[in-house]
C-alpha cells in the first residue's frame, strides 16, 4: 500500500485526505507544520524562493522520513507552477526514492493526465467513484470556508476562551467521517447552528480589518504567525476573502468584474491574486473598514506588483494599511510590535 | 504630589523618567542595557528612586523590546509598543509635528502624523544598516569615540560615498576607502550620510516626509546625521534635548491616562526576579519558552503557542 504525503495548508488537509483516501487505496501522512518542517524546508531550498516552497518541501521531507513513497504537489498561477519540477529535483538529489504527482498543470485539473499518472503507479481509478468523491470534497471545502467566514468575524468576542477552536476541531473530525452528501450537509447545518449558539460578548467588538495578500501566507496560520487570531484577541473582526473555494471556483467568474471595477488602476491581469487583491482593497476601503493588512511571503512577485497600487488606493480613501512580508527568518516579536502599533493607530484615528 | 514612571528598555540603552502630572521631568536616567534588561532596570530604578519623599507614584509604563518582561517585573499598568510611545511623547512637546524620524540602537522607524493622529508608520525590517549599532561598530573600527563622531563629521566638506545597502558591504567598502587613503573625517562624514540615505531608502520609502520633522532616538545626538538629514530633506530638523527619552516620556504619559487609586512602589531591590529558558517538548514544534519566576514562584511563561507549554 502506498503512503502518500500532501502538503499542509490550513485545515484543508481534511478534505484532501478524505478525497485521496477514498479514491485510491493508500495511507495518507499529514503532519502539521512545525518549526522542524520549516527548518528542513529552508535548509534544502534556495534562499530567495518564497516561503510556500520551503514549507511544502519541509512537509515532503518529513513525510519521506516517515516512509512515504508518493508525494502530491499542487500547481499554481505564479512561480508556484514550477515548484513541482524543482522540488522533485531537489528531493531526488537528496537521495530519496519516490513518485510525485502534480495535480494542477497549466492552471487546470486534467483528469485524463492524472488518471494516467495514477495508473503508472499500478493503481486503478474508478471514474464514477472519483467524480463522486471530488464532488463531496468540493462541497466540504465550501462548507468549511463558509463556517470560517463566521469564525473569523466572531472569534475575538467569545465569552469562553477557545470555544470556537474546540468546536472547529470537532467539526473537522466529523467531516472526515462523511458518508454521503446528505450526511455532509446535515453535519454542516448542525455545526452552523452550534457556531451561532456560541455566546459572544459584543461589547468587546471595536474594529474591523480586512486581510489581503498572497494565498499561502493568508491561509496557513503557521506561516503568518497566527496573525488572524492575534487580531481577534485585540477585539478586531477580520474579513478575508481568499480561500480555497474562491481560488478553485469563484475566481474564474469574478476576475472580469474585478478588472472592470479597478480599471482606474489596472488594465490587465497581474498574475496570481494581485488583481483580485487590488479589487478587494478598493472594496474594503469603500466599505469603511478600519484598516487593511497586506501580507505575502518574501519575494512574492505578483504581490510586490500590487503593493504600490494598494498604497495608492489606501491613500485616496485614507485607510491605514500595514504590509507584512514573511520570511523564514522573521522575528515574531517584530510582528507583534507592528500589529500593536497598527491597532493603536486605528484606535487613535477613530477616537480622536 | 502625583508622579508617573516611564521606562524604555531598548536593545542598547535603557531609559527611565519620572514625570509629574503635567509631563515635566522630575528625574531621568539613561544607562546601557548590556544585554541584561533585568539587571539594567534594577540599576535604573535605583537611580530614579532619588526623588522627593512626598511623591506618590500613580502609574508605571514600559516600552521597548523588553517591555513585556519588565512590565511584569514592575507590575506596570501600561505596556505599550515603542511606536505609539514615541508618538505620544513627541506630541506632548510638539503639538503640530508631522513626521517623527527615530533611529535607535537596532531599529529605526518613521511615524507620520496629521492633526496629532498617527497616520502611517514603518519600521526597518531586514537589516541593521542605518541604525545606531552600525555606527557604533564602525566607530570602534576607526578608533574614534562615538560621542565625537558628529563633530568630526561636520568638519568634512567632502563626505566619502559609502555603499550603504548592507552593514557588511558598507564595512568592506569603508575598509577599502580607508586603504585608498581617504581622510578619517571624510569617511566619518560619509558614514553619517550613508545612515541617512539608507534610512530614507528603506524605512522612509514611499512616505511623504513633511515638516515639522522631529528626529529622536540615540542617533539623533549625532550632529553629523542631523546635518545630512537637513541637507537631503531640505527641511529643518528638530532635535529635542530629551530626544533620547521620548519613548519613556510617552509611556509615562500613557500610564497617566490609565491611572487608578493604586500607588506603586519602586522598591524592587529585594525581589528576586529570574527567567529560565527551556525548550518545550510537548510536540515537534519545540517552542522556546521563557519561564519567569518572581521570588522563586512561577508567574508567567512567554513564547508558548498552545496550551501545552503554558504550564
Amino acid at each position: 500500500m502506498y503512503k502518500i504525503v500532501i502538503p499542509q495548508m490550513g485545515d484543508y488537509s481534511t478534505p484532501a485526505k478524505y478525497l485521496i483516501s477514498h479514491i485510491i487505496d493508500c495511507e495518507i501522512i499529514s503532519i502539521p507544520i512545525t518549526n522542524k518542517t520549516l527548518e528542513l524546508g529552508s535548509s534544502n531550498s534556495p534562499l530567495f524562493v518564497c516561503t510556500p516552497f520551503k514549507y511544502t518541501l519541509g512537509s515532503f521531507i518529513e513525510g519521506l522520513e516517515k516512509g512515504a513513497d508518493v508525494l502530491i504537489q499542487f500547481g499554481g498561477g505564479c512561480r508556484y507552477g514550477y515548484y513541482f519540477e524543482l522540488q522533485k529535483q531537489i528531493l531526488e538529489d537528496l537521495g530519496y526514492k519516490f513518485e510525485m504527482i502534480n495535480l494542477i498543470t497549466k492552471g487546470e485539473f486534467d483528469y485524463k493526465r492524472i488518471k494516467k499518472e495514477i495508473e503508472r503507479l499500478g493503481l486503478k481509478l474508478n471514474k464514477l467513484k472519483t467524480l463522486y468523491y471530488i464532488f463531496l470534497s468540493i462541497k466540504m471545502v465550501k462548507y468549511m470556508d463558509k463556517i470560517d467566514f463566521y469564525i473569523r468575524e466572531h472569534i475575538g468576542f467569545e465569552k469562553e476562551n477557545g470555544s470556537f477552536i474546540k468546536l472547529k476541531k470537532q467539526m473537522l473530525k466529523d467531516f472526515s467521517t462523511t458518508k454521503n452528501y446528505f450526511h455532509l450537509k446535515y453535519m454542516y447545518l448542525k455545526y452552523k447552528r452550534k457556531f451561532k449558539k456560541i455566546e459572544l460578548d459584543n461589547s468587546k467588538r471595536k474594529y474591523k480589518v480586512g486581510i489581503i495578500g498572497e494565498l499561502y501566507t493568508l491561509m496557513e496560520p503557521f506561516a503568518n504567525y497566527n496573525l488572524e487570531y492575534e487580531l481577534a484577541k485585540m477585539g478586531i473582526s477580520v474579513k478575508r476573502y481568499t480561500n480555497v473555494n474562491y481560488l478553485l471556483f469563484e475566481k474564474k467568474y469574478k476576475i472580469k468584474d474585478y478588472l472592470s471595477k479597478t480599471k482606474d488602476y489596472i488594465k490587465y491581469k497581474m498574475g496570481a491574486d494581485a488583481s483580485d487583491n487590488i479589487a478587494r482593497c478598493k472594496y474594503l476601503c469603500k466599505h469603511n473598514y478600519d484598516g487593511i493588512i497586506h501580507m505575502k511571503s518574501s519575494f512574492c512577485t505578483p504581490e510586490i506588483g500590487a503593493m504600490p497600487i494598494i498604497n495608492k488606493i489606501c491613500k485616496k480613501y485614507d485607510v491605514p494599511v500595514l504590509y507584512f512580508s514573511f520570511d523564514t527568518e522573521t522575528s515574531e516579536v517584530g510582528v507583534k510590535t507592528r500589529l500593536e502599533a497598527f491597532f493603536d493607530m486605528i484606535e487613535m484615528r477613530r477616537t480622536k | 504630589m502625583k508622579a508617573y514612571v516611564g521606562i524604555d528598555i531598548g536593545s542598547i540603552s535603557t531609559k527611565g523618567v519620572v514625570i509629574d502630572q503635567f509631563g515635566n521631568i522630575i528625574k531621568e536616567s539613561y544607562i546601557w542595557t548590556e544585554g541584561n534588561p533585568i539587571k539594567a532596570v534594577k540599576k535604573l530604578i535605583n537611580n530614579l528612586k532619588e526623588i522627593p519623599k512626598d511623591i506618590e507614584i500613580k502609574g508605571i509604563g514600559t516600552t521597548g523590546s523588553g517591555r513585556k518582561l519588565i512590565g511584569l517585573m514592575l507590575g506596570a499598568n501600561t505596556i505599550k509598543n515603542e511606536i505609539t510611545a514615541h508618538a505620544v511623547g513627541t506630541l506632548h512637546f510638539y503639538k503640530d509635528v508631522r513626521t517623527i524620524l527615530e533611529i535607535g540602537g537596532q531599529d529605526s522607524k518613521i511615524i507620520l502624523l496629521e492633526n496629532g493622529i498617527i497616520k502611517d508608520y514603518a519600521m526597518n525590517t531586514l537589516c541593521a544598516a542605518g541604525t545606531g549599532a552600525f555606527l557604533t561598530s564602525q566607530a570602534k573600527r576607526l578608533e574614534v569615540p562615538i560621542e565625537e563622531f558628529g563633530d568630526i563629521a561636520l568638519k568634512s566638506n567632502n563626505p566619502v560615498k559609502i555603499a550603504s545597502r548592507c552593514t557588511v558591504f558598507a564595512e568592506s567598502d569603508l575598509i577599502h576607502k580607508a586603504g585608498v587613503g581617504y581622510n578619517t573625517k571624510d569617511i566619518i562624514a560619509g558614514l553619517c550620510k550613508s545612515i541617512v540615505l539608507n534610512y530614507l531608502n528603506n524605512v522612509g520609502k514611499g512616505k511623504k516626509i513633511k515638516g515639522p520633522i522631529v528626529f529622536q532616538g540615540g542617533v539623533s545626538k549625532n550632529k553629523g546625521v542631523v546635518h545630512y538629514f537637513e541637507e537631503i530633506l531640505n527641511e529643518k530638523i528638530i532635535v529635542d534635548k530629551n530626544s533620547h527619552l521620548m519613548g519613556a516620556i510617552g509611556v509615562a504619559l500613557l500610564s497617566k491616562e490609565r491611572e487608578t487609586d493604586k500607588v506603586y512602589t519602586l522598591d524592587i531591590e529585594n525581589i528576586s526576579f529570574e527567567t529560565r529558558g527551556v525548550e518545550c517538548n510537548g510536540c515537534s514544534n519545540h517552542c522556546d519558552l521563557v519561564k519567569i519566576y518572581k521570588n522563586n514562584k512561577h508567574i508567567d511563561t512567554f513564547g508558548n503557542k498552545c496550551e501545552v507549554g503554558g504550564k
